[in-house]
Order: structure tokens, then C-alpha cells, then sequence
């Protein structure tokens, strides 16, 4: 026990002494959670939209400025006929064309139907839908108070958790999982290949160290970086993007903690695999980054996609720890509500601890 | 005398710490320079200043005719060097790293495979050529290492502790090398730290906490310290230069 | 001139034989990227399949039910619980089991009937706001078309809202033919980035960079030499993955290859000047690594690959001006996509060649072979 205290105290000397690593470590999630929690979002924002009205009447105009003072559209100009649409497409100079029929206002007061066509730049798919939906979503509202006294059904709608309605909620929180997941798998997986290129590692596994004790004393250093930067960019969606914390914060944290294992588990055994620096790095960076990109949930919802992608998305770890960290934070929820994905994470942790140390007294 | 190494004063500090202070000296053609001291001394910093992969602070030296300050790559096409650390690519084989470094030194094709079966011969290496470096032992590794600083026919090569960690038949062996290298006129400029080697060399220069304690040929200064060995030789000098 | 060109033969042919050596990092060059590229273009969908929703039908009457009805025979809902309570519906929302739910109060149907109107509540979980907002727009418009003709049902095709929707250039809103070229160009600068940031640091690191500089070799030759074998290799990758984005997805290059050739050359370029910028002043692989990683993160998340650039605030879109993945998805999807010429990408190509400039010689620059 003593002997593996010594070892921790020294990986964390190193650590320490590389101050300009170190600082890299811990500075660029910072800002990365700064950069992205500002600039990712799918918030439609003054959309360029221009109009063709073949009715030209108050209530179209009515319904115009509806929209363009929504302010998730900008007018970008009236067009003449409907050869007008092409050019102004190609140009790039609107990404959607309201079509305004004959009779607009009369067809509208008389309940006989909605003359209104929607054409959209499709060219990006996943826009044209966004635009289209808040689009159709504003016309519902104006169709409901369009009538001079209340008739029909009448929806209130209650946008739960998020009433602002702000991209933040959506991607800080996985912004924040995905960090932590790259930051603790390379860090462990580059210092553990790092001592093999350089020909230290056989020099601990020949120490009367015993290779879980080399594992711990490799891992709990970067625990506790990883988790000092869990904490800070944490801190940072508290007060820089306004992220409520509406349930148990020690909860919060020890599912942070939990994840920060997975995470380094994942970097230790990779490093086992793995005999240079470059290809550790390749591997936890390549082949993590872009299905944890895609696959986590993190920009499009798992439930959207193909049914073999979402089975393939059960195996990423961001999946889960995204899920728990906004029902925790967000949803207020206890671990009633989030014992399954801590079940899998847990789960996932000792399958990639185990694996690690079994393949390192082999190798030793 | 033929001089082919000359530094006037040369210094070179790092910051507030001087590493090589005031160091003024001459090697001649064919001689076999040792250059001795503890580890940190400062012999790795000079000699990298005299290879022009550091630029000295102040002072002056010229190596092969050619200026430190001004003329560094001019210099490194007349000096052959075997750093520290291993200058050969582990994932290559002998074969191949050998006519990697002929190859940078713009040797032909024809060049590098004569010299290389020349290089074979002289350390019967033919039947590791085709060898991994990281599969060869070490004490082959740095006969191959010192051999392959050789191919371009330099006028000096600097061996920055070539030995060290390799057992004594092979440090004998390596030895062997540097003389037959000497006698065909080119200079070795050999640091080590071990005493007994300082006794293969033509000349030594003690270094002692970066500054130039005595230089000399192992006889006149084992004679002017009364001492039996090198060793002893190191040890007085290092006494009196750090009462 | 002929000895500068030997060098240079030699230092390339140097680099193959070390990466061919290296039997783990083959398949990450190769085949892990065109695996990525085969399966996750069909993740990046923001297409609402289902709407999980849970009715809390609290009337029970002809009419809540005929609403229930239509929610049930839309298809981009599914009722995932009809329940005759709100508490039910709000515990099915956190639980994560549905996304939103429809509360039809008491006294639905005797309002609708009575009075002409009647209240009913839509709670949404708009965690994920525009998600949220497309699945209360789609509920909107399905009340909407109840209101107005309450017996027939809805649409089995599926319209989603009020209005007549109609997607030009991409009439089925196919995602995967818009997102295939921007991955592809990702990955290929993923691989040549990664390669050339730990190339020259890693000789620093294991000593025999310092045997390179003390041979007469020139900055240039060295340089050149490490960039070259990654560009052949990210190439190589790039001509793959064309070849399964015509096979597996359909996508045939609607420009000229030659035109997709020349922007990817150059935006290679680019990309590996700024890699070996990173090697060249980092001292260890992990800085490098950790630099080159922060480059790819911050250039690919707001080069709009993923989320449009139009919902960046205006700092972000003005930093897209020196995102050189931004340029290079950009001008590899108009070619691919839209068959636009070379005129069309000039722009784009001269940024693309202004920036590989400007990263090489950093990177020829910043490389020491005197400390």
C-alpha cells in the first residue's frame, strides 16, 4: 500500500512537472466548452426566406410579419412569379419560398383551407426540415388566433424543462460528456504508451509492483485531473450558460466520477493494445471521436436513426452519461430515473477494467 | 599541425546558468580527442555547439574550416555524429537505415551498397541486414550506429557517449573501430564517462562543472598528478576544482 | 538539383516502409474511416421519426378519442400510453419513456359542443428545443385539422403541418447524399492531421531527429518529405471513399473529379502544414496530439457540418474565414453535389492554397534543426 502511495505521488510529479501539458489538458476543454456552448445549436436564427404572394391581401401580410417578427426569419425579398424561385435559390439568397395562393383571407375566414406552399432548399436535408417545421409551427399559431373569437380545439403547449427554449440545454450538457470521455481516454491511453515507447514500462512491470497496483497508480492521477475539469466546466454551464442543477448534486457528481472511470478504462485499454504513442492516440481520438460525435445523442437524436445505428449507439458511452446528466440536471431526477444507464455504465466500467488488467499480466 | 577543431572562448549559457564557459582548444587531424566529465559537465552542450545544432552564446570556433556562428550546415556536411540517444530508427532494418543515412548525405546508390558491404564486413553484420534494429543487440546497434556516421567519409566525427551501456568486449571491440577510424586520418571527438576509456585517447580534455580543468595526453597528466590511473587523474582534478 | 530530389526520394520512401511497418496503425488509416463512413452519415438525421407521445384522456368521450385517433394514425406519432391521468403522463416525460404528452381535460367534448371550443394542454420535453419545436408544430397542425373537419381522418401520406411542404434539389429530404462528402472530407483531414502532428515530434521524442539535424539536409526536403507520404495516404483514403459513396450510397460526382482532386490536394495541404506546425512546436507527442485534437474539434463542429452555421452567432460564422474545413466541405460538396465548376469554387481554392502557403512555410519556419 505504501509502495503504491509513492507511485501515485510520482505520476502525479510528473504530470505537474510537464506544466505546458498540463495546461494544455485542462485549458482546452475549458474553452472548448466555451467555444461550442456558444456556437453549436440548431436554433432556427433569422433564416433567409423570401415571399411570392399571388394574394396580396391584409391577412397575408398579417401572417408576413408574424413570421418575420419571430425572429427565426429574416425577409429576403418579394418574389414575382414562381420562375423567381430557382434564381433566388441558386444564389444562395433564401433557403425557403412562401407561397401565398388566390383568396388567402377569404379561403382562411371561411374554414375551406390553407393556401400556403412551403418551398425549401432541400440541398441540406436536415435544414430545410428545421426550417419547415418552426415554419408550419407559427402558421398553426396564427391560424389559431387568426379567428376573431375562440373556436375548436384550443392547444396550450408547455415546454417542460426548457420553457426558454435555448440550444443550450441541449448541447452544453453534451458537450461536457464528450470532452471528458476524449480527455480521459488519451490522457490514459498516451501515458501508458508513452512509458512503453520510451521503455519504462518494463521497468515497472519487473518492480515488485503488481500490475493492478501499476493500473491504479496510473489511472487515479488522472481521475482526479479529469474530474477537476469535470468540475470546472460543470461550474462553467452553471453560470456562463445558465444550466439549472435541479436535482441531487452529489448524485451528479459521483455519475461524473463513474463516467471519468469508464472513460479512463476505455484510454487503459487501448494503451494495452497499442505500442506507440501515435497509434494510442489514432485510436482513442479517431476512432472515438466521431461516433461519439454521432452515435451519442449528442446533436441527433439516437431515436431518429436507422434501428442498426441505434443498436450501435447502446455500446458508446456518451449515450448514457448524456441521458443522465440532463435528467439529473435538467429533469431534476433522482436515481430512480437513472439507475438503468449508471446500471450500464458501472457495468461498462468493470468489463474494461477487467480486460485491461488481465491483457497487462499477460504483456507482463 | 593540421587543426581541424579551433574554439576561442566559446560559452554558451542558458538563461542565467552557464553550461560551457571559456572553453579554448585544438584538435588536429587524426587524433583521437577524449573529452571527459562527469555527467552534466557540459560535454553534450558543447559538443552540440561544435556540430551546429546549438549556437554558442559568445566565443569563437571553427570546425573543418568552417565557422559555428555562420556556417552550420556548411559544417554538418564535413562531420559525422553519433548522438546519445539512438540515432538509428528502431522500426527500420540495417539495411534499410543505412541507406537512409547515405542516402540524406547524397551518396548514390551504387556508393551506399558498396560501403554498406564494406560495413558489413568490417563488423561481420551481413547476415543481420535484413534485421530490425529494435530486434539487434545493443552493443551491434552502437558498432552500427558509429559505422553509419562514418558513411559519408566525414573529416570528424563526434561520438557523444557511445559506450555507455555496453559490456566491456564490446566497448573493446568499439574501441578497435575508433582507432582504425583515426588512422585513416579521420578525427574522433569521443565524450565518455568512463576513466578507462580515457586512456585509449590521443589527447583528453577534463571538464569539470562546465569549465576546462586540464587537457592533455593521458601519460603527461597521469605523470603530472602522481597518479597510476585516469580515474585518480579525474578525481584530484575534480577536488581541486570544487574545494 | 538532383541530389535535393534523392534526398527528398529517400526521406519518402523512409516514411512508407516506417508506417507499412507499423501493423496496428495500417487499419486506422485505412479501414476504420471508410467503416465510419459506410455507418455514420445515416446517424445525422434531424428527421422526426416517431414523436413518443402519452395522451392523458381525462373526457373519455367520442370526440378525445377521435382526437386520440388521429395522434395514433399519424405517423410521426406514436402512443407509447393513453392514461386518464396527468401525473402518469408527467412521469412517462422524465422517465424518458415519452416526449410529449396531450391532456385532454374534463368536459372536452361538452365545451366543444356547448361552447365551440375547448381547452386541451400539449406538454413537450424541450430539452432539445428544436426538436421540440418541430414536434409542437406537428401537433399544432393535427389539432388544426381536426378542428376543421373533425370526422375525416388524418392523412395516412403523413403531411406534418398546415401548409404544403415541397423540398427542392432533394425531393425525398435524402440526408445522407448531403452529409457523405462533408464526413468524407472530415476523415481524410482527420487522418492526414493526426499522422503529420506526431511525425517530426515523435523523432524529437526518440532521438533521431537529432541525428537528422545534424546531417546537411535542408528544412524544406525535411519537411516536404514528412508531409508527402500522408498526403499520398489521405489520398488514398479520399479515392475510397469517393468510390463507396458512388457504390454504397448512390452519389455519383456530379462535377468534374479532376476539380475534386485539385480542391482535395490543396485542402490537404493546408491541413497537413498545419499539422507539422504542431509537431514542429510542441515538445512532446501528447502536446501535439492535444493541439492537434482542439484544431479538429473546434474547425469540424463549426465548419456547420453538423448544426447550420446560420444558427452561429455572427463571431463564429466570421471565424469560419480562416476554417479551412469550412472552405474544403464547402467546395467538395458544391462539385459533388451540384456539379459546380471550377469558377464557382474559386473562392474557396484560393483560400484553401492561401492557407496551405501560409501553414508550410510556419511549418519550415518554426522547425529548428539549430536550437
Amino acid at each position: 500500500m505504501k509502495k503504491l502511495f509513492g507511485f501515485i505521488q510520482k505520476e502525479f510529479r510528473h504530470i505537474f512537472r510537464d506544466y505546458r501539458t498540463l495546461l494544455i489538458i485542462t485549458g482546452m476543454p475549458v474553452a472548448q466548452v466555451l467555444i461550442f456552448g456558444f456556437a453549436i445549436s440548431t436554433d432556427v436564427r433569422q433564416a433567409p426566406v423570401a415571399v411570392l404572394d399571388y394574394s396580396r391581401d391584409v391577412e397575408t401580410a398579417r401572417l408576413a410579419d408574424k413570421i418575420f417578427a419571430s425572429g427565426y426569419f429574416r425577409f429576403a425579398g418579394a418574389l414575382t412569379g414562381a420562375g423567381a424561385i430557382e434564381p433566388a435559390f441558386r444564389q444562395g439568397k433564401a433557403r425557403m419560398v412562401i407561397v401565398f395562393g388566390n383568396d388567402f383571407a377569404q379561403q382562411i375566414q371561411s374554414g375551406q383551407g390553407f393556401p400556403v406552399q412551403l418551398v425549401a432548399d432541400a440541398s441540406d436535408a436536415n435544414i430545410a426540415r428545421l426550417l419547415t417545421g418552426y415554419m408550419q409551427s407559427i402558421m398553426a399559431d396564427y391560424l389559431q388566433t387568426s379567428r376573431s373569437f375562440p373556436q375548436g380545439v384550443i392547444p396550450e403547449t408547455k415546454m417542460l424543462y426548457n420553457p426558454g427554449m435555448r440550444s443550450v440545454y441541449m448541447f452544453v450538457p453534451g458537450i461536457i460528456c464528450l470532452l471528458l470521455m476524449l480527455l480521459s481516454c488519451i490522457m490514459t491511453s498516451v501515458s501508458i504508451a508513452r512509458e512503453k515507447e520510451l521503455g519504462t514500462m518494463e521497468v515497472l512491470l519487473a518492480s515488485s509492483l503488481r500490475p493492478v497496483q501499476i493500473i491504479f497508480g496510473k489511472v487515479i492521477p488522472y481521475v482526479a485531473i479529469a474530474f477537476t475539469v469535470g468540475l470546472v466546466v460543470l461550474a462553467m454551464g452553471y453560470t456562463v450558460f445558465r444550466l439549472p442543477v435541479a436535482g441531487n448534486l452529489c448524485l451528479l457528481l459521483g455519475e461524473c466520477l463513474l463516467y471519468i472511470l469508464l472513460s479512463l478504462s476505455i484510454g487503459l485499454l487501448i494503451s494495452t493494445v497499442t505500442r506507440t504513442q501515435q497509434t494510442a492516440l489514432m485510436v482513442s481520438m479517431f476512432v472515438m471521436f466521431l461516433p461519439a460525435i454521432l452515435l451519442s445523442g449528442f446533436i441527433y437524436p439516437i431515436a431518429n436513426m436507422p434501428a442498426p445505428l441505434q443498436w450501435l449507439s447502446a455500446v458508446m458511452p456518451p449515450r448514457w452519461f448524456i441521458v443522465i446528466i440532463k435528467n439529473i440536471m435538467l429533469k431534476g431526477a433522482g436515481l430512480a430515473h437513472v439507475w438503468k444507464e449508471t446500471l450500464i455504465l458501472a457495468g461498462m466500467t468493470a468489463f474494461f477494467l477487467t480486460m485491461s488488467i488481465r491483457k497487462l499480466m499477460v504483456n507482463g | 599541425m593540421n587543426t581541424v577543431i579551433h574554439t576561442h572562448h566559446l560559452t554558451k549559457c542558458f538563461g542565467t546558468f552557464t553550461a560551457v564557459e571559456d572553453l579554448s582548444f585544438k584538435v588536429a587531424r587524426g587524433e583521437i580527442f577524449g573529452f571527459l566529465g562527469a555527467n552534466g559537465a557540459g560535454k553534450t552542450t558543447a559538443i552540440r555547439m561544435l556540430c551546429g545544432l546549438l549556437k554558442p552564446t559568445s566565443g569563437a570556433a571553427s570546425v573543418a574550416g568552417f565557422n559555428v556562428f555562420t556556417q552550420s550546415e556548411q559544417i554538418k556536411r564535413h562531420i559525422g555524429y553519433m548522438c546519445q540517444r539512438f540515432s538509428l530508427y528502431e522500426d527500420l532494418t540495417v539495411a534499410e537505415n543505412i541507406a537512409f543515412y547515405g542516402g540524406i548525405y547524397g551518396l548514390s546508390r551504387k556508393e551506399i551498397r558498396l560501403r554498406s558491404e564494406q560495413l558489413y564486413a568490417r563488423i561481420d553484420l551481413a547476415h543481420a541486414r535484413h534485421t530490425l534494429i529494435r530486434d539487434l543487440p545493443l552493443g551491434w546497434r552502437q558498432k552500427l550506429a558509429f559505422l553509419s556516421s562514418l558513411l559519408h567519409r566525414p573529416e570528424i566525427v563526434f561520438l557523444d557517449e557511445p559506450t555507455s551501456g555496453v559490456d566491456p568486449i564490446t566497448r573493446r571491440q568499439f574501441w578497435n573501430l575508433i582507432y582504425e577510424t583515426a588512422e585513416e586520418g579521420i578525427t574522433v571527438f569521443v565524450t565518455t564517462h568512463y576513466m578507462d576509456e580515457a586512456e585509449y585517447c590521443h589527447r583528453v580534455l577534463v571538464m569539470v562543472a562546465g569549465r576546462m580543468a586540464a587537457l592533455d595526453s593521458p601519460e603527461a597528466l597521469k605523470r603530472q598528478y602522481g597518479a597510476t590511473g585516469m580515474n585518480e587523474v579525474f578525481l584530484a582534478l575534480v577536488r581541486s576544482e570544487q574545494p | 538539383m538532383k541530389y535535393a530530389l534523392r534526398v527528398l526520394f529517400i526521406l519518402i520512401q523512409k516514411e512508407f516502409k516506417q508506417i507499412f511497418r507499423n501493423r496496428s496503425l495500417l487499419p486506422v488509416i485505412f479501414v476504420v474511416p471508410m467503416l465510419q463512413l459506410l455507418i455514420l452519415p445515416l446517424a445525422a438525421t434531424f428527421e422526426m421519426k416517431e414523436i413518443r407521445m402519452h395522451v392523458a384522456d381525462l373526457d373519455c368521450s367520442p370526440q378525445s378519442r377521435a382526437l386520440t385517433e388521429r395522434f395514433a394514425g399519424s405517423p410521426f406519432f406514436r402512443l407509447v400510453n393513453v392514461s386518464q391521468s396527468y401525473a402518469a403522463a408527467g412521469e412517462d416525460i422524465t422517465g424518458n419513456r415519452a416526449d410529449m404528452s396531450l391532456e385532454i381535460p374534463p368536459h372536452f367534448e361538452r365545451d366543444l359542443s356547448r361552447e365551440g371550443a375547448a381547452k386541451v394542454h400539449l406538454t413537450v420535453n424541450a430539452i432539445n428545443s428544436s426538436a421540440a419545436a418541430l414536434a409542437n408544430a406537428y401537433s399544432l397542425s393535427i389539432i388544426g385539422g381536426f378542428h376543421a373537419q373533425p370526422s375525416v381522418p388524418a392523412s395516412p401520406a403523413g403531411v406534418a403541418g398546415l401548409a404544403e411542404e415541397q423540398f427542392w434539389y432533394n425531393p425525398r429530404l435524402d440526408y445522407p447524399t448531403y452529409m457523405v462528402p462533408g464526413i468524407l472530407v472530415m476523415l481524410v483531414a482527420i487522418i492526414g492531421l493526426f499522422l503529420s502532428s506526431i511525425n517530426m515530434v515523435r523523432e524529437k521524442e526518440i532521438g533521431t531527429m537529432e541525428q537528422i539535424n545534424v546531417t546537411p539536409i535542408r528544412k524544406y526536403q525535411l519537411i516536404t518529405g514528412k508531409f508527402f507520404p500522408f498526403w499520398v495516404f489521405a489520398l488514398i483514403d479520399a479515392t475510397i471513399g469517393l468510390l463507396l459513396a458512388r457504390l454504397v450510397y448512390g452519389i455519383p460526382v456530379a462535377g468534374s473529379i479532376a476539380l475534386i482532386y485539385l480542391l482535395l490536394v490543396t485542402f490537404l495541404l493546408a491541413i497537413l502544414g498545419v499539422g507539422l506546425f504542431f509537431s514542429a512546436i510542441s515538445r512532446t507527442q501528447q502536446q501535439a496530439m492535444f493541439m492537434a485534437w482542439f484544431f479538429v474539434m473546434v474547425f469540424v463542429l463549426l465548419s456547420g457540418l453538423f448544426t447550420p452555421v446560420e444558427s452561429m452567432p455572427g463571431w463564429a460564422r466570421g471565424f469560419n474565414t480562416i476554417n479551412p474545413f469550412a472552405y474544403g466541405i464547402k467546395a467538395v460538396r458544391m462539385v459533388m453535389l451540384k456539379g459546380s465548376s471550377f469558377a464557382d469554387v474559386q473562392r474557396e481554392f484560393y483560400a484553401l492554397l492561401a492557407y496551405a502557403a501560409i501553414t508550410l512555410s510556419l511549418a519550415v519556419n518554426r522547425y529548428k534543426k539549430t536550437a
